[in-house]
């Protein structure tokens, strides 16, 4: 009983975790986990303080099209999901301002249509292939079955590439992000940062997607910075905090995973949010003990 | 004509077309304001709800019509209810629609392992407009009527209170109680749609139309109806393509024509405005 055989969760940890190392598609899923959380807690950051979620999550679900059609044309799902999501950022990049003019509701309409567009190719993608409903619920909600380690260095390697730029571009960003108009008066591209940006955050979202699926992205994109941005008000502690966030939600949703029969995304999405609603409630909690203290003085 | 006949005699396509062209109208109508309100972001979390609804009904046993219904509304009035104060936060929005969905993604887990049902998540996401029973036909096209007469008779204050609410609550229009009356109504319109196009799709339902009557026109009640023609012309295509070519989901259909539409209207629209500068 050393965790040389599935035994199930027990309240040995040691032996717990023994158990989830044995089998390489598990430390594979653990360590594609670790390089998605941590390239999207970094994107993901910057996505909720720039208001752009909906921009997300349009791109992380033109990758499900996108790999339904590689897998159609008989490429690598990766490949698919890549491509579908950073063309989607530099459409999304190009399309808004050069339609503009109009109202934001015009807008909104746009993305809409978009997405479910997006979503009816990918259905049309699959039943052309027909018959591979499995893969069809792996690619909407996740799965951590089958990573193989060329997928994990594909992973590293557009991860690695994706935080470099976003270190070189961090200051200027955050600049442009905080007060667009005072940044583009003291001459930074703002307009070519929000490009570049949305391309990061496509590569973000096709990780992202390989891991939870298509429609739970936004577990590992928006919860862990909404729930930073939730704690504290400081630009670089809650930095790491949404990295230190998104990295456990992802270990403890695929643990979970491994030792029940329910999805990841499941797992994923339910820690993400407990986490969220615990900040929410502890923030509001200490709101109401400092207004008596506000209201003394007045 | 001939082959007009006989997709009119096959029984599931009639119901396919007389349920669809009800439910295109009411997401049509609803969309109309959906779009002019900016509440497109609460039809798409709509849409997840009606998916984890589905299912959860079909997990615990229950018909699958009650939890689809059930959900949409008791949201749509939670939305109308919180959301109130100002436009919420599309974080709040985002994180809680995701956590639905992976909570539909468990229900679905939870259905597909106890028996062998294996498609039938993949038909909540995407619609089985050809599958429709003759009573799910009748009791679609009865609630989606339902839908637009009465979003009919709440146009005209809903449109002063979407256009200047604080007008609008100056002139004793019940702006909120207006307000949540329309999205109990988009609730329904989701469930209604889901069962045709898919609760992955009704967003494409709700925007579509909607968005490319808005370009088309700016009269609102001319745009209203204009909107509820583009999305029953949209179904109906999309249903004859399908039939013809059965490869082609009908969902991908219908979103096709009206993605299609809309891309003419801006092509259209983009033109006038150059020629006119």
């Amino acid at each position: 009983m050393t965790g040389s055989t599935v035994t199930g969760l027990s309240w040995n940890v040691v032996a717990d975790l023994r158990q989830l190392m044995q089998f390489p598609f598990m430390v594979n899923a653990l360590r594609a986990g670790t390089i998605v959380a941590v390239a999207a807690g970094a994107l993901g950051w910057f996505m909720v303080l720039r208001r752009q979620s909906f921009a997300g999550h349009t791109l992380a679900i033109v990758s499900f099209p996108g790999a339904a059609g590689a897998i159609l044309a008989g490429l690598s799902a990766i490949t698919g999901y890549f491509a579908a999501s950073v063309g989607a950022g530099l459409v999304i990049a190009a399309v808004p301002r050069s339609i503009g003019g109009r109202a934001r509701s015009s807008e909104s309409a746009i993305i809409g249509t978009v997405q479910a567009f997006a979503l009816a190719c990918g259905a049309l993608f699959v039943s052309l292939y027909g018959g591979f409903l499995n893969g069809l619920t792996g690619l909407l909600f996740g799965s951590f079955l089958g990573i193989s380690a060329s997928q994990v260095l594909a992973l590293l390697i557009v991860a690695a590439a994706a935080l470099a730029v976003l270190a070189l571009i961090a200051r200027p960003l955050f600049f442009a992000t905080v007060d667009p108009d005072v940044a583009a008066a003291r001459g930074v591209p703002v307009r070519l940062l929000g490009a570049v940006f949305l391309v990061l955050l496509g590569c973000a979202a096709a990780e992202v997607s390989q891991i939870t699926g298509a429609l739970l992205v936004f577990a590992l994109l928006v919860m862990p910075a909404a729930t930073a941005q939730q704690i504290t008000a400081r630009p670089v502690v809650s930095f790491a905090l949404t990295i230190g966030l998104g990295l456990v939600t992802v270990w403890l949703g695929l643990t979970a995973a491994y030792f029940s029969v329910y999805p990841v995304g499941f797992f994923i999405t339910t820690f993400g949010f407990a986490g969220y609603v615990l900040a929410g409630a502890w923030r509001a909690f200490l709101w109401t003990r400092r207004r008596p203290a506000a209201a003394a003085p007045a | 004509m001939s082959s007009l006949a006989g997709l009119l005699g096959q029984p599931f396509l009639r119901y396919a077309f007389i349920a669809g062209a009800v439910i295109a109208a009411a997401s049509g109508l609803t969309g109309y304001f959906v779009v002019l309100r900016s509440q497109v972001f609460t039809g798409d979390a709509l849409s997840h709800v009606a998916f984890t609804g589905a299912l959860a009904a079909l997990a615990a046993g229950a018909n699958l019509l009650i939890g689809l219904y059930g959900a949409c509304i008791v949201v749509a009035l939670a939305m109308a209810a919180l959301g109130y104060r100002g436009q919420a936060d599309d974080t709040v929005i985002g994180s809680v629609f995701a956590w639905i969905l992976g909570l539909g993604a468990l229900f679905l887990s939870i259905y597909t392992t106890s028996t062998s049902n294996g498609t039938s998540g993949v038909n909540v996401l995407f619609g089985t407009i050809f599958g429709l029973s003759a009573t799910q036909a009748v009791t679609d096209s009865v609630v989606a009527a339902c839908v637009c007469a009465a979003l009919i008779l709440i146009a005209r204050p809903l449109l002063f209170a979407t256009i200047d609410e604080s007008v609008a609550s100056a002139r004793r229009v019940p702006v909120r109680a207006i307000g949540t009356v329309f999205l109990g109504l988009v609730g329904v319109t989701a469930a209604a749609a889901t069962q045709a196009v898919g609760a992955l799709l009704l967003l494409g339902l709700l925007a579509a139309p909607a968005g490319a009557a808005q370009r088309l026109t700016a009269r609102p009640f001319r745009g209203l109806w204009l909107s509820a023609a583009i999305a029953i012309f949209s179904v109906w295509t999309g249903l004859v393509i399908s039939y013809a070519a059965p490869k082609i989901p009908p969902s991908f259909g219908i979103l096709a024509v009206a993605t299609g539409v809309y891309l003419i209207a801006i092509a259209f629209t983009a033109n006038t405005n150059g020629r006119r500068a």
